[in-house]
């Protein structure tokens, strides 16, 4: 008699510990991204019926867009073990640049506006990536540290930008820049979310595919084996911030479209939300491991709380707050993962 | 005074003989990752003597000393302190006790001055603040116990490496020292400082210290040692007394039943594959090299860790400056080419270090053994990989080594040393490879895997490929090789052929020998 209810208990206790090893081993493959995913959507679900609908989860990826361009970015200097501070820098100053330029083409040749349109992109893009070129020299030739070189240029490009425009923002690009890449849309998908998938989709293929993402990985994982290799790791190091640069670059002028103006102070939250995305997503600071389709969930997420704390109608101020709480919390729950990988071995 | 100090050591030997020892180790086991680093040794220390730890690298000597010293603790067996038994937890508790070493690799803080540096982590204070002239001034009567000319205020990093270490001893000094424990001391030093260390050792023992010491020089054991402990392979094999013969020694550290391990290579040296004419590296490492390895053969390169080996390779695979002389590989000159163009040019160097320079640790096998092919056309058409290709061709090589567990797919760290050995050795045969280097291949594997390497190795080279093969292990020079080149201090001390290459032939070359 007691036996059996010993019995009964002990197949209970087996359960919940066999169910507790499979969340463990889901835990250990998956990563925490996936577990907070569903516990923000069960909160805020709960909390705002407005949240669960169709149209509002198109806002979150449109509004996710821009933080999923400089976190995949980021996720090149991640990789190759380094980090980029200055990809709000790079926003603020491809905005700067690109509005500038587009503002006094279009008033040379106001009837000439896709050219305009052309060139301040141009411009803007080709400003922006500079600063990764910049980073990119730094760290690779003079083995200046990611977290010095980084901080710097965000210094300096902050300060270029505000310069240009006394702090001001700039008006004066042709209406239809705004009306196209800022609320326009291609075959029902709003222009900065194709745009955004185009070129994940790209790099995607650059990462898994081509001999420069395995590069990308080796340099992150072992740079003195990647050496040994044959590989030029100065190049790929380069590159790493060129893309990050790249990636914040578009961005930035995505959002300049978006608001219709340059701006010199867009992206300052950016290096932050932007290495959280990533970390969330699994990315190691140590580099070598981290995977593009992740980060985009990651940026996904970091959206999807925002997005959820407007609706429930949390402060702006606190929501800074949470923002990097949860960066921290997904480090923690890492480093508890990594202790589990560890058991697990034995 | 030399009378003096012969009589001291005559002294200082006999009546300790039968005293008490300060500490003893019993059947002391400690495993790595599968692999035996000490396995079952015992030792002791008495007062007022020096006891000579000799063995090759590897052998477990620094595994020892780290768990007397408390760095590491060992899996199985006891430790003995003054007859009690102690659990060495940490390194500050075996200072407590008295017990103090002297590690190859610095413990200072070289942006710190040298009294801050000895009284880390115990620094004088009054209410809770530095007190820096009592310091100061503790710093200096040590210093001048000593008998060290450095100036307390001095910063480390301003110091010669000789300098160093004695700051390193000093620290040894500033509590009361029961064992000491000085792990080549003598390596960067000149012979006048040397001298002045044997005295203090002299002084140490007359005042009952117990000292373990390691050293590869024969001179010094003869000069200061009293017993001798010889390690092989993570056992003790025996311990003597200091009036040893140097052959009697060096069978001691190297005999082992060696039929078995290694396969007979037929030896047929064809052209020359590399050669290198007076070559020496910007950093000074290596000066004056001339050698050259043809296809057909296992071309040896002995000498101690540190002698310079390594830096041959390193500099003809274009990873060191070179400063002068000249790279020769077949026969055009490569002088100074970059890593790329030598691996083009058939030139594999799989480094000693697999962690550090192999392997990704964190990334799947298959990655790390595709690594250095990615730019070839069987892994790579244009930039876009060929995955199949390369899974197929690692799985193949996989199955090749006989790697454990067969899954290219896993993560490199969860293999064991042995298995990620054979990744690392898989990565060579990814390319057309006309001159192997093996920097130290069998560092830290078991003898299974050991064998499967010296099957490896032999087979490349009687398929017609030229192997160099640097290593510290001497029964690996004496069986795999039929010419023998032996570096001390960064040139090269001898070529040894055929029956020249026996124990005594290389590690005479080896060892320095001071002029007595």
């Amino acid at each position: 008699m007691s036996d059996e209810g010993s019995n009964a208990e002990r197949r209970k206790a087996s359960l919940a510990e066999s169910s507790l090893n499979l969340l463990k081993l889901a835990f250990v493959r998956l990563g925490v991204l996936p577990f907070l995913l569903l516990i923000a959507v069960v909160v805020f679900a709960v909390m705002s019926d407005n949240f669960l609908t169709g149209r509002n989860l198109l806002n979150v990826v449109r509004q996710s867009t821009y933080l999923a361009l400089v976190a995949v970015g980021q996720m090149f200097a991640l990789l190759t073990g380094g980090f980029d501070l200055s990809v709000g820098t790079i926003l603020a100053v491809t905005s700067v640049f690109g509005a500038t330029a587009m503002a006094a083409a279009y008033t040379a040749m106001p009837e000439a506006v896709a050219a305009a349109i052309a060139i301040g992109m141009i411009v803007g893009i080709a400003a922006g990536i500079s600063i990764g070129v910049i980073n990119g020299i730094g760290v690779a030739i003079f083995n200046v540290s990611p977290f010095m070189m980084s901080l710097g240029m965000a210094s300096v490009g902050f300060g270029i930008a505000l310069y240009m425009t006394g702090g001001t923002p700039v008006y004066g690009m042709p209406i239809e820049f705004g009306d196209i890449f800022g609320f326009g849309s291609i075959y029902g998908l709003p222009t900065p979310v194709a745009v955004a998938l185009l070129l994940i989709v790209l790099l995607f293929y650059v990462v898994n595919r081509t001999r420069l993402g395995r590069y990308f990985y080796a340099v992150g994982g072992n740079i003195k084996a990647a050496r040994l290799s044959g590989i030029n790791t100065r190049l790929t190091l380069f590159l790493a911030y060129v893309f990050c640069g790249g990636m914040a670059a578009v961005a930035g002028m995505l959002l300049t479209a978006r608001l219709d103006t340059g701006e010199a102070n867009i992206g300052a939250t950016m290096p932050l939300e932007s290495i959280a995305a990533c970390v969330i997503a699994g990315v190691s600071l140590r580099g070598g491991i981290g995977r593009l389709e992740n980060v985009v969930l990651g940026a996904l997420f970091i959206g999807l709380v925002q997005n959820g704390m407007n609706l429930a109608r949390i402060e702006s101020y606190l929501q800074i707050v949470v923002i990097g709480v949860l960066l921290i919390l997904a480090v923690v729950a890492d480093q508890f993962r990594l202790r589990i990988i560890a058991n697990m071995r034995d | 005074m030399k009378a003096d100090l012969a009589d001291d050591e005559n002294s200082g030997r006999l009546p300790n003989a039968g005293s008490p020892p300060l500490l003893t180790l019993e059947g002391i086991t400690k495993t790595y990752s599968g692999a035996k680093a000490l396995d079952g040794v015992d030792f002791d220390v008495r007062p007022g003597e020096v006891h000579v730890l000799f063995g090759e690298n590897g052998a477990g000597k620094s595994t020892l000393i780290s768990i007397v010293a408390g760095a590491i603790r060992p899996d199985a067996g006891r430790l003995l302190f003054r007859g009690e038994p102690v659990d060495i937890f940490s390194v500050q508790h075996a200072r407590s006790l008295g017990i103090s070493a002297v590690f190859q690799e610095f413990s200072l803080v070289p942006q710190l001055s040298i009294e801050e540096n000895l009284f880390l982590g115990s620094e004088e204070t009054t209410f809770g603040v530095l007190d820096k002239s009592a310091t100061r001034k503790r710093a200096s009567e040590l210093l001048d116990q000593l008998g060290f000319s450095l100036r307390a205020t001095q910063r480390v990093a301003y110091l010669s490496r000789a300098e160093q270490q004695m700051v390193e001893i000093a620290k040894a000094f500033r509590a009361d020292l029961s064992v000491l424990i000085l792990d080549e001391p003598t390596a960067s030093l000149t012979d006048k400082e040397t001298d002045q260390l044997f005295a203090l050792i002299d002084q140490l023992r007359s005042q009952g210290v117990g000292i373990i010491y390691i050293t590869h020089r024969i001179n010094e054991i003869r000069k200061i040692g009293d017993r001798i402990t010889v390690l092989r392979d993570g056992c003790a094999v025996g311990t003597v007394g200091a009036d040893i013969s140097e052959t009697d020694l060096v069978g001691m550290m190297t005999g082992r039943i060696i039929d078995q391990i290694f396969p007979s290579v037929r030896y047929r040296p064809r052209e020359r594959v590399i050669e290198t004419r007076g070559l020496a590296t910007a950093d000074g490492a290596i000066k004056d090299i001339s050698l050259h390895v043809a296809k057909g053969e296992i071309v040896g390169l002995a000498g101690l860790v540190g002698s310079g080996k390594s830096d041959i390779a390193r500099a003809c695979f274009g990873l060191i400056p070179v400063s002068s002389g000249s790279v020769h590989f077949e026969g055009v000159e490569t002088t100074g080419k970059s890593p790329r163009a030598m691996l083009d040019a058939g030139f594999f160097y799989v480094p000693s270090d697999r962690r550090e320079e192999g392997l990704m640790m964190m990334r799947c096998a298959r990655e790390s053994i595709a690594l250095p092919a990615l730019s070839t056309p069987e892994f790579s058409k244009g930039f876009a990989l060929r995955r199949r290709a390369e899974s197929e061709r690692a799985n193949e090589l996989a199955k090749k080594l006989n790697l454990q567990p067969r899954n290219i797919e896993r993560t490199v760290e969860h293999f064991s040393g042995g298995n990620q050995q054979k990744i690392l050795l898989a990565k060579s045969l990814t390319r057309k490879v006309k001159l192997f280097v093996f920097d130290e291949p069998t560092v830290g594997v078991d003898v299974g895997t050991r064998v499967a390497i010296y099957r490896f190795i032999g087979n490349l080279c009687e398929n017609g490929a030229a192997v160099l093969l640097i290593s510290s292990d001497m029964p690996e020079i004496l069986h795999l090789t039929r010419r023998v080149y032996v570096m001390c201090r960064g040139a090269l001390t001898a070529e040894l052929t055929g029956d020249q290459i026996t124990q005594e032939n290389v590690l005479r070359h080896c060892f320095e020998r001071e002029a007595a």
